[in-house]
């Protein structure tokens, strides 16, 4: 395949459709408007679905009839639209239907703003909806990485029967950088034995997607199972990068378009003889808290930086375990902070300035 | 000996759950005898509601999906675009169709998906405890209408049928009532002919069956049946609404 | 090495384009390279604005706080962007609109009429193409040859027949600057 130039929401949408996405549902709401314009033109000239839902509440309620019907499925949105999904996602957590959600983050809350942010992060990887449930949670930094994280998510979701959302922001969506799209090989799956396909002339019994359970006993066991299949996926499908951390005297975690950041100031810093690591979830949920506190081991301190008021630090706190501060630089609403603001916070950190 | 009736095989063997006295039983065989009828069972996929037909899933001897409240629209058109030649419908009573997913109901319809709606109308939220519904009737009492539903305080009811026979896309729109035998008769044959419908690739169908609460509504099974006859059919008339040839 | 660019106008000056040239042009010779646009309402008719990073290494932050070169094709975006330019960096303003000048002294500043040689080259739409061969002569980070790939790239075959009057319009860009320099 050819190296395109390409901005990231087509190159997630493009991604889908190679990936085998089946079915798309969805409404417009800026930074992604381009995933579903894309896919309204695309899936039907293949004979796929797509769907222009009437609103976000019932594209993610089609995601559930799709999935729990065994097709592939995926949706996007952005800020309030993702709050409305967080029913229908509760849902599929609970019934274990495999779908990718893509959420192309912007500033909140409320109407908030239309730039750039990161301040979705407990939204996507703490819940959301309501109920004890996790959702695996793939953050991409660039657009390449976009297109296999998305990828990957379909194969994630099939291969453990949970929705997967695929994190990025108004950055990674509206810019281009040149990506390759490619058919994924992927591993062998189980069968979807579960799905609503309709008995015909098998004799199962019938296949019910739920997740109603009145028995408190019975209600309590799912959620256990739920959390075994989530340990498994945490043991199998963590994701980190690292970059320059074995004589990092400062170590940041960060991660999507916040750790391109970080990589410019770092480069800057470098120029000057100091050395900062970087740290880079791929997976935010389950979170890399071994590897990151392996990362860290001979770091003097730990920077977080985020597009929030600070979210994922929580995570970073509960790996760092007590053992070194960790510091917190962020810009909230849509401001995108700097590479310099960056080198400065580092040079404060380090007492130089 | 000649067997001369047996319960159709389009419903499980496990018990009712609903209240003694409850016509949802009857509606639920209605819909099972329809789909045996037409040799269509086994290509059947069923959503269920949130309200007391939530445990439909378990009736039903066919493929459910089990839905959040009002979704069943949403989730049944993923169904079907996933399925375009499977029977797929919806079982639906008056708070999630007609309050909390209205939005969904307009819109499958608005589409004309090819599905079918069974729209249970009992004129009261019957799961949570006797509240008010959409449907619930001017003056009736309820418990969030505790000195009986007004304009100021709780609106009208809202007519279903009425509304969604304005909305092209809409293939078949008829109001029944299982008050009597007689309407029961005459609400299996507009379930089939819904049925039918989707068989034949027309749209959207939607029957709406005038249903009790004897519970909630605190009276008998028989005076309930008389209350519907009396108060509701003249709010919610019967008939066809809507009907492309 | 790494160039950092802005484009900036008002929507239809072709802006975000010229940009996109750039970071194909940056591509086709095997570079990392992105374009960031400005989004959202002010798009249409306001200002618009897009940020290119042309690389040989990975290229980080895609958001271009301080750039070597910033084109202007109007006075707002003058305002807006003039403080930004990199000490030593380029302003290249579109003369033919902007009527003030830039008062920065630690910059080169090349004013050039591109609305005006786009006229003269016979189609007033190739304005922004003209402060893209301008650019050419402020950067060595993309060459002329793989800026006309970009330029053929973008616009596609079935813009064929306005190939020759671009392509003459990054030249007169092109020399219109160097003789400035």
């Amino acid at each position: 395949m050819k190296k395109e130039l390409i901005k990231g929401n087509i190159a997630i949408a493009e991604a889908a459709i190679a990936a085998g996405c089946q079915c798309f549902f969805g409404y417009p709401i800026t930074p992604q408007n381009e995933i579903p314009e894309y896919m309204s033109l695309k899936m039907p000239q293949l004979g796929r679905t797509f769907v222009q839902s009437e609103s976000e509440v019932s594209a993610i309620n089609m995601v559930y009839g799709a999935a729990g019907s065994g097709a592939r499925v995926m949706t996007s949105s952005s800020g309030p639209g993702m709050s409305l999904k967080q029913e229908g996602i509760s849902f599929l957590a609970g019934a274990e239907l495999p779908c990718v959600i893509v959420n192309v983050m912007r500033g909140g809350p409320g109407l908030g703003g239309i730039q750039p942010a990161q301040a979705d992060y407990y939204q996507s990887v703490k819940g959301g909806g309501h109920g004890d449930y996790h959702l695996v949670v793939y953050a991409p930094s660039t657009v390449q990485e976009a297109v296999e994280l998305t990828q990957k998510a379909f194969h994630t979701a099939d291969k453990y029967r949970i929705p997967v959302v695929v994190l990025a922001d108004g950055v990674l969506g509206q810019m281009m950088e040149p990506a390759t799209i490619t058919v994924p090989k992927e591993e062998p799956l189980p069968e979807k034995t579960w799905a609503t396909t309709s008995i015909g002339n098998s004799s199962r019994k019938p296949n019910i997607a739920n997740s109603l359970y009145l028995d408190p006993y019975k209600l309590e066991k799912h959620i256990q199972h739920l959390a075994k299949k989530f340990d498994v996926i945490t043991e199998n499908e963590i994701m980190v990068e690292y970059n320059d951390i074995e004589n990092a005297e400062i170590v940041v975690v960060a991660y999507g378009t916040t750790a391109r950041i970080v990589r410019s100031a770092m480069n800057t810093l470098k120029k000057e003889g100091i050395n900062i690591g970087l740290v880079r979830p791929i997976t935010l949920s389950p979170f890399p808290t071994d590897e990151i506190n392996q990362a860290c081991k001979n770091a003097n301190s730990v920077l977080v930086v985020e597009m929030s008021l600070g979210q994922m630090i929580d995570d970073v706190k509960i790996a760092i375990n007590g053992e070194k501060p960790v510091n917190f630089y962020g810009r909230q609403g849509g401001v995108i902070p700097k590479a310099s603001d960056v080198v400065d916070e580092i040079k404060k950190l380090r007492g130089v300035i | 000996m000649k067997q001369v009736f047996k319960k159709t095989t389009m419903l499980t063997d496990k018990p009712f759950t609903y209240c003694p006295g409850c016509t949802h039983g009857i509606i639920h065989r209605l819909v099972a005898e329809v789909l045996e009828e037409l040799g269509i069972g086994q290509d059947t996929i069923g959503v269920a509601p949130v309200g007391c037909a939530v445990m439909c899933y378990e009736f039903f001897n066919c493929d459910m999906h089990v839905s959040a409240h009002g979704r069943a629209p949403a989730i049944a058109t993923g169904i079907k675009r996933v399925y375009p030649d499977k029977i797929v419908f919806t079982y639906q009573g008056d708070g999630d169709l007609a309050s909390i997913g209205t939005a969904e109901t307009i819109h499958v319809a608005a589409r004309g998906e090819n599905l079918t709606t069974i729209f249970i109308n009992n004129a009261i939220y019957g799961m949570t405890g006797g509240q008010m519904a959409p449907t619930t009737l001017m003056e009736q009492k309820t418990t969030t209408s505790p000195t009986g539903r007004s304009e100021s305080l709780g609106g009208n009811p809202i007519k279903m049928s009425e509304i969604l026979a304005t909305i092209d896309g809409v293939c078949y729109v008829e109001r029944t009532s299982v008050h009597n035998p007689q309407h029961i008769i005459a609400t299996k044959k507009a379930i089939k002919k819904a049925f039918q419908n989707q068989i034949d690739n027309k749209g959207y169908s939607i029957v709406e069956v005038l249903s009790n609460c004897p519970t909630n509504w605190g009276m008998s099974p028989q005076q309930s049946l008389v209350w519907m006859e009396e108060n509701m059919i003249p709010v919610y008339p019967l008939g066809v609404k809507k009907e492309v040839k | 090495m790494e160039g950092k660019f802005i484009f900036a106008g008002f929507g239809g000056q072709g802006v975000l384009t010229a940009g996109q040239i750039v970071a194909l042009a940056g591509m086709i010779e095997d570079k990392s390279v992105t374009w960031m646009p400005s989004y959202g309402p002010e798009m249409r008719g306001g200002a618009a604005n897009c940020s290119v990073v042309v690389s040989t290494s990975l290229v980080g932050s895609p958001i271009v706080d301080v750039p070597d070169t910033v084109v202007v094709m109007n006075k707002p975006s003058l305002d807006i962007f003039e403080n930004s330019v990199a000490k030593n960096g380029f302003l290249i303003y579109n003369e033919s609109l902007i009527s003030t000048k830039p008062t920065r002294t630690d910059i080169t500043i090349l004013p050039i009429p591109c609305n005006q040689i786009a006229k003269d080259l016979g189609n007033v739409k190739v304005a922004n193409i003209v402060s893209l061969g301008a650019f050419l002569a402020t950067t060595d980070t993309v060459t002329m040859d793989s800026l006309i790939a970009g330029l053929k790239d973008k616009f596609g075959e079935s813009k064929k027949h306005l190939f020759d009057v671009n392509i003459e319009a990054l030249n007169k860009g092109y020399e219109f600057a160097k003789s400035l320099i």
